[in-house]
This record gives C-alpha cells, sequence and structure tokens, in this order.
C-alpha cells in the first residue's frame, strides 16, 4: 500500500451529493482483470461526450468541457472536494483504484458510505470527513480562487487553506498507523496466526456444521 | 443485553487491542463467496505474495455479473468477459474451490445461490465482494460487501479487520395490504431515511410485518440495506427461517441439525434491548413505491406525482433534484400512472427467486405486454430457480404473455452484460440501484417490485398494481 504523510495539492471541487461508484468507474471498465489504469475513465460518462468502452483510445475521444476536471485550472488536482455521501452504491474497489490512478491523493467530503470508506484505507487514498459548513466554505473559496490548493496531513489529522486556517479531522488510530506508514494489512493480521488457528478450533469444536 | 447484531460480532472476535479506544477487532468469516469481477486482482495479489487461501471449505465461487443470459452453450462472445471469467475458473481450479461454472445447474446470481444451497448459514460471517452480500443477513447472519483488498485479506487469512457499526433497529408492524410487498417495505424505508440514513450503522429488521414475510422476501429487504447505508441488515432466525435451510445441500442433517437448530435459535436481539437508533412504520400504510429519481431514496407512491423542485428549500437537493429529473426526461408534478415504459426487467438479487416469478408471473397470467414495451425480460436469480419456475409453467405464462425467458445471472440489472438499456429508454425494474447509467448509459430506471413490473408491462405504463389483479 502507498505511505500517505502529507500532501498539498490543488483542490477540485464536484458539487454533487450522493456521487455513486457507477459514477465514478462505470461497469464496463470493471472487466478488466488488472488493478492499475482506471484513472482514464474515472467519471467516464460525465467526462466524456462520446460512450467509452474498454481498450478505447482516450486520447481520440471527445471532452465534456463543461465536467469540471476537464477545465484547465483543475489540470493536475491531487485533493478531490465533494458533497455528502460521497461513494454510495457498490463495493467496488475500483472506484478508489480509478481516483487514486487519475492522481487524487485525498477526498474531502462531509460523509463517506462505509464500504468506499472502508476500501479508500486499503489503498493509501485518504477519505477525510469535515463538518458540513466547512465543506460549503471551501467550495465558496475554490470556485473563487484560481490555484486554490489545500495541505494535508495526516500525521497532525489537519486540513490547511491557503489562509492559514486549520481545520482537524478524525481518522481510527489503526488506520493512520497502516497509512503513515504503509503497511501490508495481511502481513498484520498474520501475526496473529496461531490466535486464528486456535479461534477456528475452537468453533470446529462447538459448531461443526460450519466446517462440513 | 444484547442485540442480534452484538452477538453475531461477539462470537467471531478473533482478537482485540485492549488499549485501543476505536472499536476495531479481527473477526473470523465463515463463509466467503467469490465472484469474477471483484476478485482476479485479490487472488493475483495472493500469488504475488506467494500466501495461499486459509480454508477452502469456507468459499463457493460463482460467475454472474458478466454471464450472458441468452443462450450460452457456447461460451461468452465478448472476449473481456469471457476472459474475467475464465480468469475465475482457472483460479477456482488452480487453488481447488469450489465453483459452479456457467453451464452448471445450481449457477446464479451470488446472492440467490448462497442460501438456495444452504452455504448461507445462521450465526455465520458471510463476507462478498459485492455490496448486496447484505441480502444474507435475512438468516440472521452478519453479511456484508468487501472491496477487493479485503477480497484478498480473507482468502489469506480467514479474518477481515473491522470496526464495530452502531446498531440500528427497523420496526415494521402490522399487515402489508394488498399488493405489497418487501421491495416496498424497502423503498419506503430508504424514503424515510434517506441513502445515507444507515451509514455507520447495521440494521436488523424486525417487527410482526417482518416476521409474516417469507426468506425470499426477507432477502429482497435486507438486499436493500445497503441502498439504504447500511452495510449490513439481518432478522432474526424463526421457524420460517429453519424450514428454509432444512435439506438444503450445504446444510447440516441428522444429529449436528439438532444441535445448530438449537443454536440458531438463539440469534436474536434480547427482549429490551436498546438500539442508538429505532426506525417504525406501520406496515398497513405502505403502498407499491416506484423511484422517480436517481437515487433509491428518490421515491414516491404509485399514486403520487413527480416532485417539484421548486418545492425544495435547501439548494445542494433541489441541484440535485433538478439534475435527476432532467437525467430521466420527466417534468414536476407528473402523475407516476403517466409515466410510459420502454423495456420491463424482472431478475436480479434482489427479486429474481422463485416466489418474485410467481408473484409476476400470477399478474401477467392471460394478459400481453402492451405495444410500446419494447423488451420485457425475466431473469431467474439461478439455474434451480429457472428449472423450479418451469416445473411450475411459470415460463410458459411469461412468453406467452410476450416476455423473454432467460439465463440467469445479473444482467441488467448492472449491464455488465449485453443486456442494457439503449440511451433515453425508460425501464421498470425490479433490481435496487436507479443510478445514472446504471443499466446503460443514458438509460432511465424506476424501481418497483416484481408485481409492480408485471403490471406496467401490461399496462405500458406505471399503474397500481392493487387496480388491475
Amino acid at each position: 500500500m502507498e505511505k500517505f504523510h502529507s500532501c498539498k495539492g490543488l483542490v477540485a471541487p464536484l458539487d454533487r451529493a450522493n456521487i455513486d461508484t457507477d459514477a465514478i468507474i462505470p461497469k464496463q471498465f470493471l472487466k478488466s482483470i488488472k488493478r492499475s489504469g482506471f484513472g482514464q475513465n474515472l467519471f467516464d460518462e460525465w467526462r466524456y461526450l462520446d460512450h467509452g468502452e474498454p481498450g478505447m483510445d482516450v486520447t481520440q475521444r471527445r471532452l465534456n468541457p463543461d465536467f469540471i476536471l476537464n477545465q484547465p485550472r483543475y489540470r493536475g488536482a491531487q485533493i478531490l472536494l465533494a458533497r455528502a455521501n460521497f461513494g454510495c452504491g457498490s463495493s467496488r474497489e475500483h472506484a478508489p483504484w480509478a481516483l487514486q490512478d487519475y492522481g487524487f491523493r485525498a477526498i474531502i467530503a462531509p460523509s463517506f458510505a462505509d464500504i468506499f470508506f472502508s476500501n479508500c484505507f486499503k489503498i493509501g487514498l485518504l477519505p477525510i470527513v469535515l463538518d458540513t459548513n466547512i465543506v460549503d466554505r471551501i467550495f465558496h473559496e475554490v470556485n473563487s480562487t484560481e490555484g486554490y490548493c489545500l495541505t494535508v496531513n495526516l500525521e497532525k489529522q489537519t486540513v490547511t487553506t491557503p489562509s492559514g486556517e486549520i481545520c482537524t479531522f478524525d481518522v481510527d488510530p489503526f488506520r493512520k498507523h497502516c497509512l503513515l506508514n504503509g503497511l501490508d494489512e495481511i502481513g498484520l493480521t498474520l501475526q496473529y496466526a496461531d490466535k486464528i488457528k486456535a479461534f477456528e478450533e475452537k468453533r470446529r469444536t462447538e459448531q461443526p456444521w460450519l466446517f462440513a | 443485553m444484547q442485540t442480534l447484531y452484538d452477538k453475531l460480532w461477539q462470537s467471531h472476535v478473533v482478537h482485540e487491542e485492549s488499549d485501543k479506544s476505536d472499536g476495531m477487532a479481527l473477526l473470523y468469516i465463515d463463509r466467503h463467496l467469490v465472484h469474477e469481477v471483484t476478485s482476479p486482482q485479490a487472488f493475483e495479489g495472493l500469488r504475488l505474495a506467494g500466501r495461499k487461501p486459509w480454508r477452502l471449505d469456507s468459499i463457493l465461487a460463482v460467475a454472474d455479473h458478466n454471464v450472458p443470459t441468452t443462450e450460452r452453450s457456447h461460451g461468452i462472445s465478448d472476449p473481456i468477459s469471457r476472459l474475467q471469467v475464465e480468469t475465475l475458473d482457472q483460479n477456482c481450479a488452480d487453488l481447488g474451490i469450489t465453483e459452479f461454472k456457467m453451464n452448471d445447474l445450481r449457477q446464479g446470481i451470488v446472492h440467490v445461490i448462497g442460501p438456495e444451497q444452504g452455504a448461507t448459514l445462521p450465526g455465520m460471517t458471510v463476507v462478498c465482494g459485492d455490496s448486496h452480500t447484505s441480502t444474507h443477513g435475512a438468516f440472521a447472519c452478519l453479511a456484508f460487501g468487501i472491496g477487493t483488498s479485503e477480497v484478498e485479506h480473507a482468502l489469506a487469512t480467514q479474518c477481515l479487520l473491522l470496526k464495530k457499526a452502531k446498531a440500528m433497529q427497523v420496526l415494521v408492524e402490522g399487515q402489508l395490504g394488498y399488493g405489497v410487498t418487501a421491495k416496498d417495505i424497502a423503498l419506503a424505508v430508504i424514503g424515510k431515511i434517506g441513502t445515507a440514513g444507515g451509514t455507520g450503522y447495521a440494521i436488523e429488521f424486525a417487527g410482526s410485518a417482518v416476521r409474516a414475510l417469507s426468506m425470499e422476501a426477507r432477502m429482497t429487504l435486507c438486499n436493500m440495506a445497503i441502498e439504504a447505508g447500511a452495510r449490513a441488515g439481518m432478522i432474526a432466525v424463526d421457524d420460517i427461517t429453519i424450514d428454509y435451510i432444512k435439506g438444503r445441500p450445504f446444510a447440516p442433517k441428522g444429529e449436528l441439525w439438532e444441535k445448530a437448530v438449537a443454536y440458531w435459535r438463539t440469534l436474536k436481539s434480547d427482549e429490551g434491548v436498546t438500539f442508538e437508533q429505532v426506525i417504525r412504520l406501520d406496515a398497513t400504510q405502505i403502498k407499491p413505491q416506484i423511484t422517480w429519481g436517481t437515487s433509491p431514496e428518490m421515491v414516491t407512491t404509485v399514486d403520487g406525482r413527480v416532485p417539484d423542485p421548486a418545492q425544495i428549500a435547501d439548494a445542494v437537493k433541489r441541484h440535485d433534484m433538478e439534475r435527476a429529473l432532467k437525467y430521466m426526461g420527466l417534468a414536476p408534478n407528473t402523475p407516476i400512472s403517466e409515466i410510459r415504459l420502454d423495456k420491463i426487467f424482472i431478475g436480479s438479487c434482489t427479486n429474481s427467486r422463485i416466489e418474485d416469478l410467481r408473484a409476476a408471473a400470477e399478474v401477467v397470467k392471460g394478459r400481453h405486454i402492451a405495444a410500446n414495451i419494447k423488451l420485457a425480460m425475466v431473469v431467474p436469480g439461478s439455474g434451480l430457480v429457472k428449472h423450479q419456475a418451469e416445473q411450475e409453467g411459470l415460463d410458459r405464462i411469461f412468453r406467452d404473455a410476450g416476455f423473454e425467458w432467460r439465463e440467469p445471472g445479473c444482467s441488467m440489472c448492472l449491464a455488465m452484460n449485453d443486456d442494457r438499456l439503449a440511451p433515453g429508454e425508460r425501464c421498470a425494474s425490479t433490481s435496487n440501484r436507479n443510478f445514472e447509467g446504471r443499466q446503460g448509459p443514458g438509460g432511465r430506471t424506476h424501481l418497483v417490485s416484481p408485481v409492480m413490473a408485471a403490471a406496467a408491462a401490461v399496462a405500458g405504463h406505471f399503474v397500481d398494481v392493487r387496480e388491475i389483479y
């Protein structure tokens, strides 16, 4: 997993609530058996004017000039600003993969869907929950300021605005620890292999029908 | 005192850091269902790290998302879909994982076949790389969808690292009206609490209306817990649960059966236990539900009208509603019954079980789909559901009415195969998501129950099933 310590990056505002994982990465791209390369199809139906299918050369496709990420001022954005319930819908990890592959390192929203939120931490993409009023204010500032950047510091759990305002956010200590150090969660769990085996043996004795 | 969720959680904790206050624990996973879309990268991850699945007999695999629903004895024609299904076949063969292949009679939608086989049993933790894993909670399981990293983690360690959710009780009391189904309860709940209402919660559905539901209907209800934002939905064990499981291939037999049943009967919330949140619904007041927008919470009743954004004070909400109506091609205040349809889809992990097909067939029996319906299709949830339906003559009823009778799979719920809407086409669908583009780019989805979809097929527009049937 990619480490995350801090990030100063350009902010792109996606002013819409309940953005679902079908919008983030449409189903036809889920046919890939790879983990990479989804960034070019991030928000595919909004981003391009034509219909996208796997294998198409995206440089030949018509971009939707009205879609926010296609505006030159947001090129190279590393932080996505969104509204409530971001990432609702399916459990597809392809959604965080696509966001990360596109270049985003953190997403700020008033709330996230549970599975999406959990998936982000597994790959080193940081979802940050800030109060609705703060998110609202950042939306206004981003819209009115070209080149608007935020600084995210995971260690200190802070988001700093260009004017120096510091907003703090919560993060589970374990998830923070894993992200800061880029830890392999499977490796960590396997440190408890003996405990898992003992649990499993007890279960096999008490509920043998689960092991038929 | 404990909730059902507390009991399920506690009985699976392998390890908990005593000094950590964040509520994370390592939970043991009893059943891991695997399908072709969210697993290839997980199997590759295992291989790259030199790891093997921890417990093979906990895993059951099936290809469902990509499979064609038309004649398929010659395989899958789309090379990308074919590769994904072949990759699952290869991974299962290499590792010795039980898989129901595409032309096996037991193949079907992963959330239909688990319970059908008795592979989903009360008291289990059930995971799958699919958000509708909440379906299995109908059997008093802790069942929830996971991402691919977690698929790999569960394969490698038989555990997942999880944070305990809060417990919500959705209490539905009273008797459902004629023609009103579990799907309508689910949509009514989502309409009430919103698609983020259950975020951070595990939902237990309870009350006399829920206890009266069949297992098929309970699965429909738990299936849509995720659409209310809750990763898991669940229902306590009772005689209906136990009767459903008895005799299924993976279910315990003989002495073990008696022992299992005795344990399963403890799987309910203790009397008087408190939930972090309780939502109450009066079943007698629930009418057939229809979604009008691009989120399951954008829902109204069959006698209602498309809402008017001008009446909404909140700017973000108003903007979302305007956008949804534009996408859906609907004018504010249009009566729901005036919405005309192009296609009808009866299927998906929400509503493709035998009871769903029986109910829909009852409505279309002796009738024919309307002239404006370009395609009406029934996609059974599994080969066994299809077989059962054919034994009962349901396929004949549907075909005679002008429906296409297809092979099992996820089909037009998410349109990963060839079953999809063309841009602008409008569909009455028994599936679970009406997101933009879900059933095909530019497609317009209205979520309804199987009987409402059947009635709409006959009328050509939405109609109150209670009036025509």
